[in-house]
């Protein structure tokens, strides 16, 4: 028996989400394909299916990337057009695949899939080094606070395993990713299709002595990727069951947004500024000492205060602001460019309320990373400061500190479709 | 594992409960769709954690083919009997008397096909708005490109390339009036997941599942529970094995596997040795390369 299959080890797996993206042909299928076939995710009916698609094709070998194009168009069009999620689990980690595609026109897909992830794997082929979709994706991913980025030199076969033009590419990163704000990247050479350095070690890069991807995937620290600090609770729903064993039972069902909640603690309700005390911590019949990111839990309390979703819980440390006029970084998702002064419906935690756009403050060249004052349009793919005026007070920490109280989307009156995702600065 | 970290089972456990939250909050007519499957009962094992200790607050609805396994209808009873659940329960075989679908024939007529106009009437019956389903982002390609909560027309349909971006936690659930929604909280699961869950929380499973004696047909390696809702063909096999399912559904095109797995531990062995995937024995995803795709885009679960 392998670890995975034994209830202990399974039992304490976590779970890693990551994103993966790469420009056209940069091999980003070929190498999600292994990670899956090396995992042993990918079943034999699943490759025998591709198999027979890639001969019907024409295609002399097995094309991976038909495993993860789902859709009849992307398969006739030998593009991905939506974001794919993919699964895999080795004896230490379940993993989370947002796959998204690379073309320019699908910044909106990337930046759906970077939302969630704790680690974001960029390819870059050895042969063309750093270009400008790789730019955009750090972008991107420090934009959406994605805590770890790991960069994949990939194609190291075709510039013959040569250690001086990684070290090229990795300076030339260096040199852009310092104007943006990551933390934590990590450099691999590797060889997609070979499989160098993806699971196995690299039997042709003896000069490189750091971890294979798969081994820094499955190592590298994301216990604090959670904002464990300050304590945020989104009232979600009300339960009031109304029996006669819980006749007077009024209970806050939510998700711990961040922090940690304890039975006994002083907390105030936003934005009305009520306090009270919690007086248990409930999940599915069992009462809890404390509630952390990201259980979800239902809390009630000592007094009978008017409380209702979209009402926030928070202990009485590091308060969140509360304010109606904001400063949000957006990138907008919809073919309809942005009404300016127009009002949207805006979407936070559990609350939600309309709003009105009043300056396009400025936007950004994500490839050259300059700002752009005086726009006056602001469309699909493109990312900008704007600033908000809600018709209700809002709870929020900024996106830097607390990707969920930070985050919005706006919501367009008329056809009811997510138009922009924000980030509160 | 720190004090404050969940594990991926209990993570998912949290994410699905949210969920169904954000449905009980932002849908007015909600209703949980089940088929006597693993993952409809885990999803409404969910359901029941997420909303103690009041119940569920909204219906169950089976769409029921005609064609169902005995054993699932005896365990969807008793589960509901349990719980105190209200279950509605649809006929296929009322849309085929009313004309509304033809029932196909011929040795591969099955009623699945069919099961989508049925579901459809009974959302507009019923003014359903959000209809939560177990599908799982694992199972299938073109499931894999679902969102949380699904979006689809006054006429039931999903348009893939047009669904809404889903970003963090954040669910849009607005509508017109006569749309209505689909949302998957078992979306990040897999099957795996899904079996440990269920050893991990002891939730009873149909007796389908486990190794039993059963008469059935073998036909293009498929094999299929003997039945007179199956017209058998010459070259059909027909022999007594002792087998399990993978998967429930439909028995027309429910195809068995030969093992001798009888307890949910001999089951997560068997799955984690496993190199074909737990919808390799569903002939309904054999028709085309687009199947799950094309049924989907009908209204299809």
């Amino acid at each position: 028996m392998t670890p995975i299959d034994s209830q202990a080890g399974y039992l304490n797996m976590e779970l890693l989400r990551f994103t993966t993206a790469g420009s056209v042909d940069d091999g980003k299928s070929t190498l999600i394909g292994r990670l899956l076939y090396d995992s042993k995710a990918i079943f034999q009916d699943q490759m025998e299916a591709i198999e027979l698609a890639s001969k019907r094709r024409g295609e002399e070998t097995v094309n991976l990337a038909l495993l993860t194009d789902g859709l009849r168009a992307e398969r006739e069009q030998g593009i991905t057009i939506d974001v794919a999620y993919r699964y895999f689990a080795t004896p230490k980690r379940k993993f989370i695949i947002a796959d998204t595609p690379g073309h320019i026109q699908y910044t909106r897909n990337m930046v759906t899939g970077a939302s969630t992830a704790n680690v974001a794997v960029i390819l870059i082929d050895a042969r063309n080094g750093v270009v400008e979709q790789t730019i955009r994706h750090s972008f991107i991913a420090a934009a959406l606070r994605i805590p770890h980025i790991i960069v994949c030199v990939n194609k190291m076969d075709l510039v013959d395993f040569n250690e001086e033009v990684f070290d090229e590419i990795r300076e030339r990163y260096n040199e852009f990713s310092g104007k943006l704000d990551v933390k934590d990247v990590r450099f691999i050479p590797i060889s997609a299709k070979l499989g160098d350095n993806v699971v196995d070690r690299s039997a042709n890069m003896d000069w490189y002595n750091g971890p294979t991807l798969m081994y820094l995937l499955e190592t590298i620290h994301i216990a604090s990727d959670y904002n464990l600090t300050e304590a945020r609770f989104p009232v979600q729903y009300v339960i009031r069951p109304m029996s006669d064993e819980f006749h007077d039972y009024r209970g806050y069902a939510g998700r711990v947004a961040s922090g940690v909640f304890n039975k006994g603690d002083k907390v105030t309700v936003l934005p009305s500024g009520f306090s009270s005390v919690i007086k248990s911590i409930d999940f599915a019949g069992q009462t809890l000492d404390h509630a952390f990111a990201p259980q979800s839990v239902t809390i009630t309390l000592e007094d009978d205060i008017d409380i209702s979703r979209g009402d926030t819980l928070v202990t009485n440390v590091n308060m969140p602001k509360t304010g109606q006029d904001i400063e949000v970084l957006v990138c907008w998702l919809n073919e309809k460019p942005l009404r300016l002064n127009g009002r949207y419906i805006l979407r936070h935690t559990t609350s939600e309320m309309k709003c009105l756009v009043k300056e396009l403050k400025f936007k950004i060249n994500i490839e050259t990373l300059e700002n752009k004052y005086n726009e006056t349009s602001f469309g699909l793919n493109e990312l900008g400061r704007l600033l908000i005026r809600t018709t209700k007070p809002l709870v929020y920490d900024s996106y830097s500190e607390n990707r969920v109280t930070g985050s919005l989307i706006l919501i367009d009156e008329g056809t009811n479709e997510t138009v922009g995702a924000g980030m509160i600065i | 594992m720190d004090k404050f970290h969940l594990t991926h089972l209990k993570e998912l456990e949290s994410e699905s409960i949210y969920v169904l939250r954000e449905v009980a909050a932002q849908f007015e007519r909600p209703c949980l769709l089940f088929s006597g499957g693993k993952d409809s009962i885990v999803m409404f094992y969910l359901a029941q954690k997420a909303f103690w200790p009041a119940k569920v607050p909204f219906p169950l609805m089976h769409i029921d083919t005609g064609h169902n396994f005995q054993e699932t209808l005896d365990f969807r009873d008793a589960l509901m009997e349990k719980t105190g659940a209200n279950c509605i329960v649809r006929y296929v075989q009322d849309s085929i008397d009313q004309g509304r679908v033809v029932e196909e024939k011929g040795p591969n007529a099955s009623r699945n096909y069919l099961q989508t106009v049925t579901l459809l009437d009974a959302i507009e019956e019923h003014k359903f708005d959000c209809c939560l389903g177990g599908g799982r982002r694992d199972e299938e390609k073109a499931r894999a490109k679902e969102r949380f909560f699904s979006h689809r027309d006054e006429f039931g349909q999903w348009d893939p390339k047009n669904q809404r971006p889903e970003l963090w936690n954040i669910f849009n659930g607005k509508k017109h009036i006569g749309e209505n929604f689909r949302v998957f909280p078992l979306s990040n699961w897999t099957e795996m997941d899904i079996w440990q869950y269920i050893l991990h929380e002891k939730i009873e499973m149909p007796s389908l599942y486990f190794t039993h004696e059963r008469e059935v047909i073998i036909r293009d390696n498929i094999i299929l529970s003997k039945s007179d809702a199956i017209m058998l063909k010459s070259s059909d096999i027909i022999k007594t094995m002792q087998v399990r399912f993978r998967t429930i559904g439909d028995l027309t095109c429910t195809g068995a596997v030969e093992s001798p797995a009888n307890s949910v531990e001999d089951i997560i062995s068997e799955i984690a040795a496993s190199r074909v995937t737990e919808r390799g024995s569903r002939s309904d995803d054999k028709r085309s390369e687009a199947a799950m795709e094309d049924r989907k885009k009908e209204g299809y679960f």
